[in-house]
């Protein structure tokens, strides 16, 4: 059953469900606008632009929202491995991909070109 | 609290759908990784909402383990389209 159960009797318990929320909601954004710049945007190198940092926020800002709905607690260290793992995963990943693509001569879109 | 994690864990499966199009459509190889290593994270929220939602938060162990595979299969990827082989002599 989906019951909005956000509002409890426990004023501390309801903050910390507010402020979790609202870090989730903010992360869905992000994953939002890195997805659609993925696909509208004209160019490989535009698109990478908008995946690694839209894709990155958000997924950091949706484990941080879980990391303050858990509390203090041994399963807040491993999320925040996994969000300072990614800190540093993602950036290197797309930094080799740009280096790839530029290095096997992917051509760089000019405006006026069509989209490739 | 349940609906805020299934509202979002909705809102990244979506987000990967559209992500799809880029992965099957989309003119190249790089394009296609691009695409790839988005899912990738994509799937690291996902397991880590859906843990949340079946009460069982342990599947964190999964989506780290996830995390280091997708990161190396992006790297190596990249690093055999930049130079042609993987060891290099």
């Amino acid at each position: 059953m989906l019951t909005i159960d956000i509002l409890t009797p426990d004023p501390l318990s309801t903050l910390i469900n507010i402020l979790a929320t609202i870090m989730m909601a903010m992360g869905g954004f992000f994953m939002i606008v890195g997805s659609v710049g993925l696909l509208k945007f004209p160019d490989f190198y535009t698109r990478l632009h908008a995946t690694g940092k839209c894709d990155t926020m958000g997924q950091i800002l949706i484990i941080v929202g879980c990391m303050i709905y858990q509390g203090f607690d041994f399963i807040t260290v491993k999320l925040f491995f996994v969000s300072a793992f990614y800190i540093f995963a993602g950036p290197a990943a797309t930094h080799a991909l740009m280096k790839a693509a530029y290095f096997t001569g992917l051509k760089v879109w000019k405006k006026g070109d069509p989209k490739m | 609290m349940i609906a805020p994690f299934v509202i979002i864990a909705i809102l990244v499966g979506f987000t990967t759908i559209l992500c799809t199009y880029r992965a099957v459509f989309g003119p190249g190889t790089l394009n296609r990784i691009v695409a790839a290593n988005v899912i990738g994270t994509k799937a690291i929220v996902l397991l880590i909402l859906v843990g949340y939602i079946i009460e069982r938060p342990h599947f964190i162990d999964i989506a780290l383990m996830y995390a280091v595979i997708s990161f190396i299969g992006t790297i190596m990827i990249a690093k055999y389209l930049e130079r042609g082989d993987l060891c290099s002599r």
